[in-house]
């Protein structure tokens, strides 16, 4: 089997996509945030909608969070292609 | 003991021998705990402000079995870290104030997010019960979720609720009477920590040993120096020595990750633990939120419903709101003060002037605008409740970046168009002091009923059958001045200066009506307490202005003010009268028409209107009302802005920006407008 991983930003995935949150790269506060709520390595995020401008709406842990784009680009994911 | 390795073994002591018992409610935002609370206490709480902070503090009582129950209603707050105010509050009162219990409100729709709190609690001394609320939001959701086999998890006792439709509050006094005869048993499970950070910790705790201001505990004081706390860190570094200090900072450095890996354990310490109790939705069932967003949240459909809904407030609240106010003018204020003046008929002129125009004239022309609040409140309320108006926090977001603030700066400033009152008030939802202030520097600058409703009086006098196209058009640029101020402060002082923009979209729900009419009922009572007394104070001194020295108003100290601001006046087009009219718009801002009705009602043959038409050329009334629309804060208004931004400072700086904008762009809409021959 010929696995590949992906690195993105939160930003880069398209309404509907998953993926997995491989890091956080925003300062302490940003990071204690994310985590607080529910951005932890290793988590499943679903892009609920991503317009392509404005905010972003992710599903984690079965909440709906929105979430500016300038933050999301400091959550680092990956997407497993098989 | 540690608290981090294993569970704690014995049971620990629960139930109370005294009479009274303090209970605190906790949880995260949107999980039903101000339902909860109003189910329990009724109308028998007190809100307030935590001391020295301007986050609500709620209090109340209730018997049960002979016991009276204290509950106090902590701030919603995601976790017990340092990163707000309200988690700063909330987790001091549970340590410092030391509670009998601490009721944990949680979601069932949200399980893994809103046990993170949870996660928190546990580990403090305090006993500790979930309630395990919006059971019904879950199935909706397409999730079920089984309190017993969740119970046995963690370890505490945990109650099924839909606070909303005021099912399993029987359950939930059930456990309370089990708490305090001492039945009830609690043998939590604690998250754990790694291996390596476990070590660190160890290390931390002996170097903290013997300093650790009493109520913290030690054990929790490390973990919360792990975890990077910037109230817990100064604490310390304040009371350690020097060289045991620079050795822990030095640890922390190295360990800057573990934050992030304590977060994570607490997450997996839920997800073990919610394994076997959840059923989660089938793959491709799409719930009713989500169904919803698609267009609540859609970046042109999510406007359009946007606006349906604004529209729609506004149309409640005038057309239900203002024929109300009128009644309330015309049948209570007008019998009341004739009433006034046949008691006072052997009391001093002045004295029945104090009463009649004084304080019913000013205290009760602000009281007749509380139908149009209180709609105003029951709309926003609404809309709150059932988790809309983050959704319209979400869709304005792009338009407030322009100012440098987020879409949560948009609710406030859309409540201010009801009043500015509870505008600023409404700033505590914008966690960024800096956001915070700009938001509240501009809610003045939001068109209040009381404005609007000079608009609507004065417009008709000028331009007849366009009355309304001109007034519709001017509250529109006023709102063009909100954003050009917003862009040009923000650019100034703020040095677009922005702030992390994360907000939860809850998930849609029917809300509580009960709980629903008694927030509005609080709403309304603290505006008017708010409102008042600044009001009560300041229609007395404006009377008293307008009274003396002679008992003539043309005579009086506030013509003499108006003479002497007239200059001013004059490069906006105003007269004394009209300037005189704009200054007692200070006090409340319908004042300017009454002030108009007094200075021209003595020699009349012709209505007020018309006298004020014939008198007036178009471009100076235009220039009025642009004048009105954005002068200095009302008094409330500037009292509430003191009182929130605790600074007399900003209090004084709002103040002299809009007698700035507001003169400047009066004048330059007089000089166009008369330049066109208006």
């Amino acid at each position: 089997m010929h696995r590949s991983f992906n690195l993105f930003t939160l930003v880069d995935l398209k309404s509907g996509e998953s993926a997995k949150i491989s890091a956080l790269r925003g300062g302490k506060n940003l990071n204690t945030r994310l985590s607080t709520l529910g951005f932890t390595p290793g988590v499943i995020i679903y892009m609920t909608h991503n317009y392509g401008h404005g905010p972003i709406i992710v599903t984690v842990r079965d909440t709906r969070i929105a979430i500016g784009r300038g933050e999301a680009r400091h959550i680092l994911v990956t997407r497993e292609i098989e | 003991m540690n608290l981090f390795n294993e569970s704690r073994n014995k049971i620990s002591t629960n139930g109370v021998t005294k009479k009274n018992l303090s209970i605190a409610l906790a949880g995260q935002p949107n999980m039903g705990k101000s339902t909860i609370f109003n189910l329990l206490t009724g109308l028998n709480q007190h809100v307030g402000n935590w001391p020295g902070k301007t986050v609500e503090k709620k209090e109340g009582e209730f018997q049960h079995n002979g016991h009276t129950i204290h509950l106090i209603d902590l701030p919603g707050t995601y976790s017990l870290s340092a990163n707000s105010p309200e988690e700063i509050i909330a987790r001091n009162f549970i340590l410092q104030e030391k509670p009998d219990l601490v009721v944990a409100v949680v979601s069932a729709a949200n399980l893994e997010r809103s046990l993170y709190l949870v996660s928190e609690l546990i580990v403090l001394e305090t006993p500790l019960m979930i309630v395990l609320n919006m059971i019904d939001v879950a199935e909706q959701e397409g999730f079920t979720v089984d309190a017993k086999i969740l119970q046995a998890a963690i370890g505490v006792p945990i109650v099924p609720m839909i606070a909303s439709r005021a099912s399993g509050v029987r359950g939930l006094l059930d456990y309370f009477d089990q708490f305090i005869e001492q039945k009830l048993e609690f043998f939590p499970k604690l998250p754990q920590i790694s291996a390596d950070h476990q070590h660190v910790k160890e290390v931390i705790d002996q170097l903290i040993d013997g300093f650790v201001p009493e109520f913290y505990p030690k054990n929790w004081a490390s973990m919360k120096l792990l975890e990077g706390d910037p109230e817990i860190y100064d604490i310390l570094k304040s009371v350690l020595p020097l060289e045991r200090w620079e050795t822990i900072d030095d640890i922390l450095k190295q360990h800057e990750d573990a934050g992030l890996a304590i977060a994570s354990g607490r997450y997996e310490w839920i997800e073990r633990n919610i394994r076997a109790a959840v059923n989660r939705p089938k793959l491709g069932q799409v719930g009713l939120t989500d169904r919803l967003d698609r267009f609540a949240t859609h970046p042109i459909g999510g406007l359009i419903i946007l606006a349906i809904i604004l529209g729609l407030t506004f149309w409640l609240t005038f057309t239900i709101g203002s024929p109300i106010q009128e009644w309330m003018d015309s049948k209570i204020l007008v019998p009341l003060g004739t009433l006034a003046q046949s008691l006072l008929i052997d009391a001093p002129t002045w004295v029945t002037s104090l009463v009649v125009d004084g304080v019913i004239g000013g205290v009760g022309a602000v009281v007749t605008f509380l139908p149009i609040i209180i709609i105003f409140f029951a709309a926003f309320g609404f809309l709150e409740d059932i988790g809309y108006m983050a959704r319209a926090a979400y869709v304005m977001d792009n338009f407030m970046h322009w100012m440098g603030l987020h879409g949560k700066s948009f609710l406030p400033l859309f409540l201010g168009f009801g009043c500015n009152v509870p505008a600023v008030m409404g700033t505590r939802v914008i966690e960024s002091w800096p956001a915070r202030i700009l938001t509240i520097l501009l809610a003045p600058f939001v068109p209040c009923s009381a404005r609007l409703a000079v608009i609507a009086f004065i417009a008709p006098a000028f331009f007849g059958a366009n009355a309304f196209l001109i007034s519709w058009g001017l509250i529109l640029f006023s709102i063009v001045i909100l954003v050009i101020v917003g862009v040009v402060l923000n650019l100034i002082f703020f040095k677009g200066e922005r702030t992390a923009f994360i907000m939860e979209l809850p998930l849609y729900h029917v809300p509580n009506l009960r709980s629903a009419l008694l927030l509005i009922w609080q709403r309304s009572l603290s505006f008017l307490r708010h409102a008042g007394t600044i009001i009560l104070m300041m229609s007395i001194v404006v009377w008293a202005l307008s009274e003396f020295p002679g008992g003539d108003l043309e005579t009086s100290f506030l013509a003499q003010i108006g003479n002497f601001v007239a200059p001013v006046g004059e490069w906006m087009g105003l007269d004394w009268k009209l300037t005189v009219a704009l200054i007692t718009s200070f006090m409340a801002k319908e004042n300017a028409i009454a002030t108009l009705g007094v200075l021209f009602g003595r020699t009349e043959e012709f209505g007020l209107l018309e006298t004020i038409s014939m008198t007036y050329s178009p471009a100076v009334g235009l220039s009025f009302m642009v004048v009105t629309l954005l002068f200095i804060p009302c008094a409330a208004t500037v009292a509430v802005i003191k009182q929130e931004t605790g600074s007399w400072k900003w209090t004084m700086v709002n103040i002299l920006l809009m007698l700035v904008v507001s003169i400047g762009v009066a004048s330059g809409v007089y000089a166009i407008a008369s330049g066109l021959g208006l």
